[in-house]
């Protein structure tokens, strides 16, 4: 086989219990990117259990083909049949590029599915390109906790694999005129020794808030001091119609939950207002929210590496500013 | 019941600074130490040992220096340790890696492998399942609680914002995070066996059943074109005024931005 026979970009359409996960639009509007350059089409795998009505809207953010594949044993996400899916349709229409979200399935289903068809698999990009010249794909990822960047290329596998960050690519504007292809899969599952068992699904008991989708986040790290300082947070955040986020320190010390981590080990996050109130801005915190459109940082400290990504720079106590400023906010907003 | 433990030492990337001027990587002075999944995951086989009885062996594929990781799980309390060194490894990716790994693993008994979530300097939580693909046997990520019943292991594994209870039968690869446990420390008797009782058994080129296209640089499908250092953003103003001036200017930008 040689690079001819493989051809279109594909991504993983991530669903549980028959809601796509964001990441699943956003990889499918980076896959638009690269089939324009090298003029091929943007393949869709949805799997699941009763998943069809899916596909309308992966038509719509930009699928020119969706292959459905469903079956009971694909109910709940487990690693061994989802392979087997992913991996016969990889057989069945050798895209040239495969991708997955670099989330807790894509990250557990992607090296499972690379071993499988023995290919490169690039993890956690948050760069996808396509050499113009000589139609070269190239993955680029952080590695050494946040503080590199790597350019990876898979020359002579096919596909190329790659598990995407969540939250970086950006999906397309939904247009359900738009008109794609429905293909039924056919596959027969057999049960084999690396099938196991999903006794119990067990829901998180806070509330699900997704820090990745709010316009505005207002973030805190070890400067807030404690759940009390927190508080300022959350009544700034009210203000502006935002979430609290958290740098990692702020999670360690317990007064914020894991959700709202952002950074290099918790999420990316690139809202159009990020707040850094305390937080000295150590390069895995950066890692996750430099992209935002405008940052605004408050701290003691004005040496504070945070500073260096602030679009505006405040060198102060968060306590006596933060509770000032949202009195003015809520003045302003009232009239 | 025999666990095999897989440990990479790595670079404490925490400790990691950028230099300043030409924006490349201090690595001078930066401590190396077990990946702390890795160390989260011998923990957890430890506990298994001190529940059910177990012999709990570490393995690790790297240079000489990576003894270092194996004497600590000795003073930890691991009972066997495997070093896995050779030149002809050099520059391998997950495929290569997880390749040797499983190729080293088939060498010994086993009824269950844990291996940490992801390494802290390279980050691709890649190897672990790509181990359990080559060995044919199911793998559960990213455990947080886990136990044993029979010859099965019930593990509890987190997703995003809910959890699995999973029930796989043994031989079965677990990869671990961080949260699974605390690590204990080393104990001065287990330090005495890491320099003097115990022995750590070295396996080359030769020791290890793999393909040699499966292994090091040529049998890597991925390679590493360029690394850089992230590109710096350009810093905004900084203003250092008062609590009423600071609160005023915030104000001020906002609504200049639109952003209220």
């Amino acid at each position: 086989m040689t690079i001819e026979d493989y051809q279109g970009i594909f991504t993983f359409a991530q669903q549980v219990r028959g809601e796509l996960t964001p990441v699943s639009l956003e990889l499918i509007g980076k896959a638009r990117d690269l089939a324009q350059i090298s003029d091929t089409e943007v393949g869709v795998i949805l799997a699941g259990n009763n998943v069809a009505h899916l596909v309308k809207d992966l038509i719509a953010y930009g699928a020119d083909r969706v292959i459905l594949i469903e079956d009971a044993v694909l109910d709940e996400y487990r690693t061994e049949p989802y392979t087997q899916a992913v991996t016969a349709v990889i057989e069945a229409y050798k895209p040239e590029i495969m991708l997955f979200g670099a989330t807790a399935i894509g990250r557990d289903l992607a090296p499972r599915v690379a071993g499988r068809l023995h290919t490169g698999l690039t993890a956690d990009c948050t760069s996808l390109e396509i050499d113009p010249e000589n139609n070269q794909f190239r993955m680029t990822r952080p590695a050494f906790g946040g503080n590199l960047m790597a350019t990876i290329i898979c020359p002579d596998h096919y596909p190329a694999m790659a598990t995407v960050r969540p939250g970086v690519m950006v999906k397309e504007l939904r247009d359900d005129s738009r008109k794609g292809e429905i293909v039924r899969f056919d596959y027969q599952f057999e049960e084999n020794q690396n099938y196991f068992e999903v006794e119990e699904v067990i829901k998180k008991i806070t509330q699900k808030i997704d820090i990745q989708d709010a316009k505005v986040l207002v973030a805190g790290g070890r400067g807030v001091g404690g759940e009390a300082g927190f508080e300022l947070l959350q009544g700034l955040a009210d203000a502006l119609g935002g979430e609290i986020a958290s740098s990692r320190a702020a999670v360690d010390a317990g007064w914020q939950p894991k959700e709202r981590q952002v950074g290099q080990t918790g999420k990316t996050v690139r809202p159009s207002l990020y707040f850094a109130c305390g937080i000295s801005g150590a390069i895995q915190h950066l890692a996750g929210m430099e992209e935002s459109d405008y940052i605004v940082a408050i701290d003691k400290n004005p040496d504070a590496p945070i500073f260096n990504v602030a679009d505006l720079g405040i060198v102060g106590d968060l306590h006596r500013i933060v509770p000032l400023l949202t009195e003015r906010i809520l003045a302003e907003r009232a009239g | 019941m025999k666990i095999i433990v897989c440990i990479k030492q790595v670079p404490d990337t925490t400790e990691v600074r950028l230099d300043p001027k030409t924006g490349t990587l201090i690595r001078e002075g930066v401590p190396s130490i077990m990946n702390p999944d890795d160390k989260a995951g011998l923990e957890a086989a430890l506990r298994l040992k001190d529940e059910y009885g177990a012999h709990v062996s570490v393995i690790t594929m790297g240079p000489y220096q990576a003894k270092a990781v194996l004497r600590e799980a000795f003073a930890m309390g691991a009972d066997a340790a495997y070093l896995v060194t050779d030149r002809a490894f050099a520059a391998s990716d997950t495929w290569a890696t997880s390749s040797i790994l499983a190729g080293a693993i088939s060498k010994l008994e086993y009824d269950l492998i844990i291996t940490g979530r992801q390494a802290i300097d390279g980050d691709t939580a890649q190897v672990g399942p790509e181990i359990a693909e080559h060995l044919g046997i199911p793998n559960v990520s990213y455990a947080e609680e886990l136990h044993l019943e029979g010859d099965e292991i019930v593990v509890k594994r987190q997703f995003e914002d809910y959890s699995h209870l999973v029930r796989a039968k043994l031989p079965a690869l677990i990869t671990a995070m961080g949260e699974l446990n605390t690590p204990r420390y080393m104990t001065p008797g287990g330090i005495f066996d890491a320099f003097r009782a115990k022995e750590i058994v070295e396996w080359n080129r030769v020791d290890v059943p793999v393909d040699d296209g499966d292994i090091g640089y040529r049998g890597s499908p991925t390679r590493v074109v360029k690394s850089f250092p992230k590109t710096v953003k350009v810093p905004g103003m900084k203003i250092e005024e008062g609590v009423e001036e600071s609160a005023e200017f915030i104000l001020d930008k906002l609504k200049e931005k639109y952003l209220l």
